[in-house]
């Protein structure tokens, strides 16, 4: 058998024996879901260079690596040790998830508004599981997506929120997720499912984090329901270490007249691919996908958008922006979609890049798949570097050599930042780039 | 202030400078004038240290010290000054917290307390009206999406605000109307100062209308070919340059 054969093998062994013991085991609905994203995942094999969307991010590093599923339970946090890891500032509704699982006692939920309903999925599954099977695993798309298909395989926890309608949120949902690897090389399947009813507003914050040690990989997908007219918020932030492998889905479903903004904040991880997939399923709902991406060393970031215009009078902008360092390499992949009705979209896609050294390097690929014909889709793309006339000019005003090119690079970053309307989360991010670029480590280590 | 001898600059593997030699004095106010591509602008930016250009020979010498020698940030610590004749824009950086920024760069290396915000307000507020220029222009970002005008204001505005001891203005006055004009030579005269050397490289001789010339020096083809005093500008301004480049021995004699 070969390596990756043998790896996809250990998965299934592990699925045999977490399918018994998790959480909704009892739960017919769930266990067939269960079943046919682990068959898919089985026929599908992780994907190879040679599947189009898979074509700028070689994947052998994961699908050779036969991961056991995190250990839960055992690793123990001071409340110091926490304040270290997360992003200041969110004091009322908190969820800490390490490796994978709720941990109650680090978080914090209220108070919250009549109805609103955050936790944990997990605990959802085992005591009130009669309202998830309306929306869990019916967006992420696990019949072709192979690391979709092995996150459903193994729902278990996550967050949920739950918002009625006519319901604003005034504080983010700050959720943590925070990896604790073990002695051989673990996976989680954090799975979180949003469901905002028609006329709300709320803002989800989805934080990864690492403490240092072996390989790990963080497999996570993210399940969004926006009702009508409501506005959303999502931020992602990942941080974790140079040991980690980190693939997210977020999967959004757009009602009509909703505006959702995604923001994506990747700076940690060995090979990240971030997966933003909105649907804008309702007439005339609007979103903004909002990306930074900073990779050094040999990271390796991926960017994989699929835009997906379903109906009418529907506007979408993608902005992403990348600074490469070292040998890290960066891909900006951004499918726009616009189905045979959707006529009068408006779809916009800009993408950015700074190359900092020789050994960096972008790849970045619009790809425009339109079947209506009353349409405005617009791209771009550059890559470059950091404007040596620009630096001459500072520097000839008495601003030093480095500070001049940390200017220009913030402000190159905060293009992306500037677009983040969430303050705390704004200014953290901010703090964090400032960090990035004086190259102090910013990724979580060392305890 | 300033000595260049036998400077001999190269750009591309092209001598652009081919044995320049200039002394300005405190106090002076020096144009240098000559035609296209004759390498004025060459002069001010090696003065000011871009790097692109290959300094093969000669030596420069600001207030006794090798100012080839310094980073393009210490000449400017030291007082160096270029207005540009193509200000750089740079979206994304503003341009009062640019201004504040230099200027304390500047004032740290002169030993003195950083300005904040608040103490930096009036001070540039102050100059703006001096060059009759609108505060609006502090929240933008530098030069970027100015009009030719604009970009050259601010390049005056961030001279005020600097207070160098050496200030080059490589053709500030192009794509200036007259009123503007007027405005920046107003800028500009209320900086000569006995301790201030400020050099003005133009093609035309109408901004030394307004801003009075102490001494006049004509590069062509990589060469002062001749210098006097303000009567040269006018000379220049009606024979042309054809006349000092087609009779070098005839030309005036530099000033000692
Ligand atoms: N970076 C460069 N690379 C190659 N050639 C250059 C460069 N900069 C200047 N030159 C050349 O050097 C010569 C002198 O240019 P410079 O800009 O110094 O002239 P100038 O006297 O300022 O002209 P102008 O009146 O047009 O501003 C020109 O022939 C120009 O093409
Ligand atoms: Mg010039």
């Amino acid at each position: 058998m070969s390596v990756v054969a043998q790896a996809q093998e250990s998965h299934l062994e592990t699925f045999a024996r977490f399918e018994e013991g998790a959480a909704g085991s009892d739960l017919g609905w769930l266990r067939s879901i269960r079943r046919s994203a682990m068959a898919r995942f089985s026929e599908l094999g992780f994907p190879t260079t040679h599947d189009e969307d898979w074509r700028f991010t070689n994947v052998a590093p994961i699908a050779e690596t036969p991961f056991g599923l995190a250990r839960v339970g055992g690793v123990e946090f001071t409340s110091r040790e926490l304040d270290r890891l997360r992003v200041p500032g969110f004091a009322s509704i908190r969820l800490v998830f390490v490796n994978g699982r709720y941990e109650p006692k680090l978080s914090r939920l209220g108070p919250l508004p009549a109805g609103v309903k955050v936790g944990s999925l997990a605990h959802e599954l085992a005591a009130d599981p009669g309202s998830l099977d309306e929306h869990l695993a019916r967006y992420a798309d696990y019949r072709n997506d192979a690391f979709s298909a092995l996150n459903t395989a193994f729902i278990e926890d996550g967050a949920l929120v739950r918002i009625p309608s006519r319901t604003v949120l005034e504080e983010p949902i700050y959720l943590l997720h925070i990896s604790a690897p073990g002695t051989g090389p673990t996976v989680t399947h954090p799975r979180n499912l949003i469901v905002a009813g028609d006329e709300t507003q709320a803002t989800v914050v989805e934080d990864y984090v690492s403490l240092d040690g072996e390989v790990h990989f963080s497999n996570v997908v993210t399940e969004v329901v926006v009702g009508e007219n409501s506005v959303l918020g999502h931020y992602r932030i990942e941080r974790e270490s140079g040991q980690a492998f980190h693939v997210s889905t977020l999967r959004v479903e757009q009602g009509r007249a909703s505006a959702v903004a995604s923001h994506s904040l990747l700076l940690g991880g060995a090979l990240v691919r971030n997966n933003v997939h909105p649907v804008l399923a309702g007439e005339g709902s609007d979103c903004l996908i909002n990306g930074l991406f900073m990779g050094a060393g040999q990271q390796h970031l991926d960017n994989y958008m699929k835009v997906e215009h379903a109906s009418p009078h529907c506007t979408s902008r993608q902005f992403y922006n990348g600074i490469l360092d070292g040998r890290s390499r960066g891909v900006f992949h951004g499918r726009i979609v616009v189905h045979k009705d959707a006529q009068k979209t408006d779809a916009k896609q800009t993408n950015r890049n700074l190359l900092l050294s020789e050994g960096a390097q972008i790849d970045t690929k619009p790809q425009l798949e339109i079947h209506a014909d009353d349409v405005k889709c617009t791209h771009g793309a550059t890559i470059g570097q950091v404007d040596e006339d620009a630096i001459f000019y500072l520097r000839s005003r008495g601003i030093s050599e480095a500070s001049a090119r940390d200017l220009l690079l913030e402000a190159f970053a905060g293009e992306s930042l500037e677009k983040m309307k969430e303050e705390p989360v704004r200014r953290h991010l901010e703090g964090l780039v400032r960090q990035w670029l004086r190259r102090e480590t910013v990724l979580e280590g060392a305890r | 202030m300033l000595s260049v001898r036998n400077l001999h600059v190269k750009v591309g593997g092209r001598e652009i400078l081919k044995g320049v030699d200039l002394e300005v004095a405190a106090g002076e106010v020096c144009a240098i004038m000559g035609p296209n591509g004759s390498g004025k602008s060459t002069l001010a930016q090696v003065l000011a240290g871009q790097e692109t250009y290959e300094v093969t020979a000669g030596e420069v010498l600001y207030e006794g010290q090798n100012l080839l020698e310094l980073n393009p940030e210490q000449r400017a610590r030291e007082g160096v000054f270029l207005a540009f004749q193509y200000p750089v824009e740079i979206p994304g950086i503003g341009t009062a917290y640019f201004l504040r920024a230099a200027l304390n760069a500047i004032r740290k290396h002169r030993g003195l307390d950083e300005l904040d915000a608040m103490d930096f307000l009036p001070l540039i507020r102050e100059k703006l009206k001096l060059l009759e220029m609108d505060d609006a222009l502090l929240s933008r970002a530098i030069n970027e999406g100015f009009s030719g005008g604009e970009k050259k204001r601010t390049e005056i505005l961030q001279l005020a605000v600097l207070e160098p001891r050496l200030a080059i203005l490589d053709e500030t006055d192009s794509g200036l109307d007259i009123d503007a004009l007027k405005i920046v030579a107003g800028g500009v005269n209320a900086l000569r100062d006995p301790e201030r050397a400020i050099i003005i490289v133009t093609h035309y001789q109408r901004l030394l209308s307004y801003i009075v010339p102490d001494t006049v020096h004509v590069l062509v083809a990589g060469r002062i070919v001749a210098s006097g005093g303000r009567e040269l500008a006018l000379e220049l301004e009606e024979k042309g340059y054809g006349w000092v480049e087609t009779e070098p021995e005839s030309a005036v004699p530099a000033p000692a």
